[in-house]
């Protein structure tokens, strides 16, 4: 079994988003980076399924050069190899995105086989587009299921499974197929100190696709006012008991 | 220029994002009449007078046994072919999970940008000037879209509905043409959620710990002070990451988005990811030691202090208040 899982280098934003002077990106400056929380279950789960089934686990992204970190934070978890599509930091668009980890993916098919599975987060934390996974599907000419909390390979079909109001609802996908999953699917494990050392040796691909220009043009970034409120302090430690009793009382609570 | 818009229904029903996507989808429209369009299996679900007042010209019914469960394709393929027959110049739907699914299928097959979770919009020389929304709505983004056609969905709950004095539309039905895919791509059974209890995202009251809980035993008294109040009990990412609660368990960007009555904050400092999770709370009261923690730029009434020891006192004072 061969699988894919794709990721994304975003922020740890904290409690406050900051721009910078353009207003073109996050600040982040006195940030760290991690990989979008979806994606990290993707990660995991792929890991899994080649544990269980045998095989080659494959992490791509593109992004930044410094995006490397995630490469090799994947290929510390048990991730066997990495495909890194390098970008100058300016973002892509969705379609640009999507095209180029498609043509990504046909070059490593033709090399080695196709991938079974090719997992994405449902969307990415930071520019939340909702789509790479579904374009990347059409291209390749698979089906695709997306936000899904439970994936099950059995045989030659992955179950599906998509977590709505009251329950959850399955799909069966053929393989190869392309999944796009949420938090929540798995609970994803943490490296260890030779699983770090290991990846450092392990073979990372990298090259540099041109950017196409933006359809999805994005034109600057804007810190949304707050609502205004700072909130009534009701009182410090438990003297404020009672005067909580008298909120709760009067909107309705108790 | 012609504006179609994707509406989602459940037996007529129409729900308040879909709604909301058609006061948009009218502003891009510049206040004329829009088109809309509707998937089922069978024309006595499709709503009509539910649409009467909200601008609605005609509502376009994409017709056939496809249609029985949710086939995310097709639906999507239905409204390829209604938006060329109608020559739409702009495809509106609501930014939920499915109705961006759908879009994406949309934008896959004509192969045109797709602008999710839109704030404002507006037409533009060649596509359209948008508002959305990223990072769960922490930030916005303001961009444009090149294409002859504008793909957008409407952010939840960003938008007021305004409603209009027209009549309730006419009623049309199509059957699609459909790929094999399209038919393949299916629901194919549903199970029941396993939980029992109060759900989260329907509760009027949650009470959350967040990593000033100090482990999995601190949420006794979260548990004790939800019983009481017939709440739900929540938690934050840092929360499910160290393993205390299980994610289902988990408010925010990555977990569950709540919209209760009265939501309580222990030990929560609010993060953007938290935040992006609990906006949608009436009233958010937070308890903390940081009287500068984010969460009190957001929440409406604060405690200072351990929650250890204000969230027992605030049960016996809730407990005794019942019982006076």
């Amino acid at each position: 079994m061969k699988v894919l899982a794709c990721v994304k280098r975003v922020p740890m934003t904290g409690g406050r988003i900051v721009l910078t002077d353009d207003a073109q990106a996050i600040e982040t400056r006195h940030l760290g980076f991690t990989i979008s929380p979806h994606e990290e279950c993707g990660v995991e789960e792929a890991i899994r399924l080649v544990e269980a089934n045998g095989g080659e686990s494959v992490v791509l992204t593109l992004g930044s050069a410094e995006a490397e970190e995630q490469l090799r934070d994947a290929m510390a978890l048990g991730v066997d190899r990495a495909i890194h599509l390098v970008t100058d930091g300016e973002e892509w668009d969705p379609q640009a995105t999507a095209a180029a980890i498609v043509d990504a993916v046909r070059t490593d098919e033709a090399e080695s086989g196709p991938f079974d599975v090719v997992f994405f987060g449902n969307e990415s934390a930071d520019s939340g587009n909702y789509q790479i996974g579904i374009r990347v599907a059409h291209a390749l000419g698979r089906p695709v299921a997306t936000g899904l909390k439970g994936v099950a390979v059995e045989g030659s079909t992955v179950r599906c499974e998509q977590e709505v109001a009251g329950g959850r609802e399955l799909y069966e996908l053929p393989l190869p197929a392309v999944v796009t999953v949420k938090e929540g699917l798995n609970f994803p494990r943490f490296p260890s100190v030779p699983g770090r050392l290991r990846a450092q040796r392990k073979p990372l691909a990298s090259s540099a696709p041109a950017r196409p220009s933006s359809r999805l043009e994005k034109l600057r970034l804007v810190v949304p006012e707050g609502e205004g409120k700072q909130a009534e302090v009701l009182g410090h430690g438990t003297d404020a008991a009672p005067r909580v009793v008298e909120v709760l009382q009067q909107i309705g609570v108790v | 220029m012609s504006t179609l818009v994707y509406l989602e229904h459940a037996g007529g029903e129409i729900d308040e994002p879909s709604l909301q996507a058609l006061t948009l989808a009218r502003a891009v429209a510049g206040g004329n009449m829009v088109a809309a369009v509707v998937a089922c299996n069978s024309l006595l679900q499709a709503p009509s007078d539910a649409l009467a007042g909200h601008g609605v010209s005609v509502v376009h019914v994409a017709e056939g046994e496809t249609f029985e469960s949710y086939a995310p394709r097709a639906v999507a393929e239905a409204i390829v072919e209604l938006a060329r027959r109608v020559g739409a110049t702009a495809v509106v739907g609501p930014g939920t999970e499915r109705g961006n699914e759908v879009f994406a299928h949309v934008a896959a097959l004509l192969d045109l940008p797709f602008a999710a979770n839109c704030v404002t919009a507006a037409t533009s020389e060649d596509g359209a000037d948008v508002t959305r929304v990223r990072w769960g709505g922490s930030l916005l983004e303001v961009a444009r879209v090149h294409a002859p056609t504008t793909l957008l969905t409407v952010q939840p709950h960003a938008v007021a509905i305004e409603t209009t004095a027209d009549a309730a539309p006419e009623v049309e039905a199509f059957a699609p043409q459909l790929s094999d895919a399209a038919r393949a791509l299916r629901v194919v059974d549903r199970v029941g959620a396993s939980t029992g209890g109060i759900s989260l995202a329907d509760a009027k009251v949650v009470v959350s710990g967040g990593r000033g809980a100090g482990s999995a035993d601190g949420f006794g008294m979260i548990e004790e002070l939800a019983a009481l109040l017939g709440a739900a009990v929540g938690c934050s990412r840092a929360v499910t990451m160290a393993g205390w609660r299980p994610h289902t368990d988990q408010v925010g960007q990555t977990g569950t988005k709540i919209a209760p009555d009265l939501y309580i904050a222990c030990g929560i400092s609010g993060a953007t990811q938290h935040l992006a999770g609990c906006k949608g709370a009436k009233r958010i009261l937070a308890i903390n030691t940081d009287p500068e923690a984010p969460i009190l730029a957001s929440a409406d009434y604060a405690v200072i202090g351990d929650m250890h020891e204000i969230v027992p006192a605030l049960t016996a004072a809730i407990r005794a208040a019942k019982s006076a």
